[in-house]
């Protein structure tokens, strides 16, 4: 193992972290609303609505990744002139529209489950309490649902968010010099996919510790009875 | 030459792309099983160093599991692939071999996967065996049960028990995951295959299922109508091992007491 090839692949690699980063949390931020309104979609009474939501996440979560993407990115190319005409060639001939389209839509369909899940952890009585008060709707959703369906939902969301960081590397496949995009190049370049890896993999490993580390700080913020909790758990 | 239809393309035979779609399909499940099994044994080996109490192997299955659930798959597939024809070189050019000695693409493909899937079953497999209860194994060695048996009669079925949900997501991972090798062009090559009379195919190159469709998108200028053909065949194929899986829950789980 050569040392400062390695040092000197890390630091190369680091350049990729910005585009790493700003895919996996553009995605991320985009999918949750995306999630939260396909979550409210499963519960709507009008049928049609659920049964779109269904088939959304049903279709998304049970094929791949990359194949997502290719459709998206190739596969939608065979509908150009319609594209042009309708004025979104743009959008859909940039590679990294296509990949945040694709990760955009994938999270959310993972999310979709996620956010129902919270959804469905909020007890039917603190509702029932809350419209004995005279809450209903938005406030309702606001001061009651929310922040229980969010406290339950955070723990799942924050695994989410590292699965979208290593899904991340999938937009090199469409030519994104993002961490891994950069790392295959450096291994065509000079054939040592050995350091090339050990570095790839430690930037990886060092970002999603860190963003755990962020996670469950905003965990305990939003749980602080959770904190207290754990506390006297600590004391006995 | 006017645009063929769908039905044109997706006929069977040299005509159309049915056959070549379907036998790729048929790679990718391949691609998935092998790579599931060797996750499997990855995964036993890592769980049982994990529940060992020595402390180098704890680590160790530590290290592993950490790292290759941190990283994307498609690093440690790239690793495999370069990485393990540059070590299969310089072990050939030791024995005196010269030139580029290179791996079998399948083995190097599913090897990748199995070792990522492997480090997520060991948590499987590690939960699943904490979950049976220790009075049991007290009571079979009571009845003077030991190593092989206990395993057999009161340690696996259990372990296979609590762990196939788990098992279950990991299967719908791979499976997913082994569109991945269709980045590094895995393919196999086959001889011809006869049901008597009957060719079924003659010495082919297989492809993966998003391979084949990638090409055949470049062969036909149809991109879209490939790529959506290759997300209903992976759709058949989780939603049919998603079906399976729950019919074996619900076999290993017979004469369970339900709450």
């Amino acid at each position: 193992m050569d040392f400062d090839f390695l040092g000197e692949t890390f630091v190369r690699l680091l350049s990729g972290i910005p585009l790493t980063l700003e895919l996996a949390f553009s995605s991320v931020g985009l999918g949750i609303v995306l999630a939260v309104a396909l979550a409210l979609m499963l519960r709507a009474r009008f049928l049609p609505l659920g049964w779109f939501a269904d088939a959304f996440v049903f279709v998304f979560r049970g094929t791949p990744l990359l194949v997502q993407l290719f459709l998206i990115y190739y596969g939608l190319g065979q509908f150009r002139p319609e594209l042009q005409e309708m004025g979104l060639w743009w959008f859909f001939r940039a590679p990294y529209y296509c990949a945040l389209l694709a990760l955009t839509l994938n999270t959310a369909a993972y999310g979709a489950e996620i956010v129902r899940g919270g959804l469905q952890s909020v007890p039917a009585g603190q509702i029932e309490a809350a419209r004995a008060f005279g809450m209903s709707g938005f406030t309702l959703y606001r001061r009651i649902v929310a922040p229980i369906a969010l406290r339950q939902a955070l723990p799942a969301y924050g695994n989410e968010i590292i699965l979208m960081i290593k899904a991340t590397s999938l937009a090199s496949t469409i030519t994104i010099m993002e961490v891994t995009g950069l790392a295959h190049k450096l291994i065509s370049e000079t054939f040592r996919s050995f350091e090339v890896f050990f570095a790839a993999g430690a930037i990886y490993l060092i970002v999603n510790f860190a963003v755990t580390r962020l996670i469950w700080l905003a965990e305990h913020r939003i749980a602080p009875d959770l904190t207290l909790a754990e506390r006297t758990a600590e004391l006995h | 030459m006017p645009a063929k239809s769908f039905l044109e393309l997706m006929q069977w035979g040299p005509q159309g792309w049915l056959d070549e779609m379907f036998f790729a399909t048929g790679l990718t499940l391949a691609v998935a099983v092998t790579g599931f099994l060797f996750g499997l044994a990855f995964g036993t080996i890592a769980a049982i160093a994990k529940l060992s109490r020595w402390r180098p192997a704890e680590l160790a299955a530590d290290g592993y599991t950490t790292v290759l659930r941190g990283v994307p798959d498609l690093l440690v597939i790239y690793l495999f692939y370069f990485g393990g024809s540059s070590i299969t070189t310089s072990i050939g050019h030791m024995f005196g071999a010269t030139g580029f000695v290179g791996l079998p693409g399948f083995f190097v493909g599913t090897l990748a996967i199995g070792i990522v899937s492997g480090a997520y079953q060991t948590e499987v497999i590690r939960g699943a065996f904490l979950a049976v209860p220790p009075g049991e194994i007290d009571a079979a060695r009571a009845f003077g049960m030991s190593g092989l048996g206990l395993l057999r009669r009161i340690i696996g079925p259990q372990v296979l028990r609590y762990g196939l949900p788990g098992m279950g997501n990991i299967w719908q991972l791979v499976l997913k995951e082994s569109a991945l090798v269709a980045v590094v062009g895995l393919s196999l090559t086959l001889p011809e295959l006869r049901l008597g009379d009957l060719v079924v195919f003659y010495e082919t190159r297989f492809s993966d299922l998003l391979r084949q469709a990638h090409v055949a998108a470049g062969s036909t200028r149809q991109p879209f109508v490939f790529y959506i053909t290759a997300v209903a065949f992976y759709l058949v194929l989780t939603t049919g091992s998603t079906w399976l899986f729950r019919r074996a829950e619900a076999w290993a789980t017979r004469g369970m007491r339900r709450v």
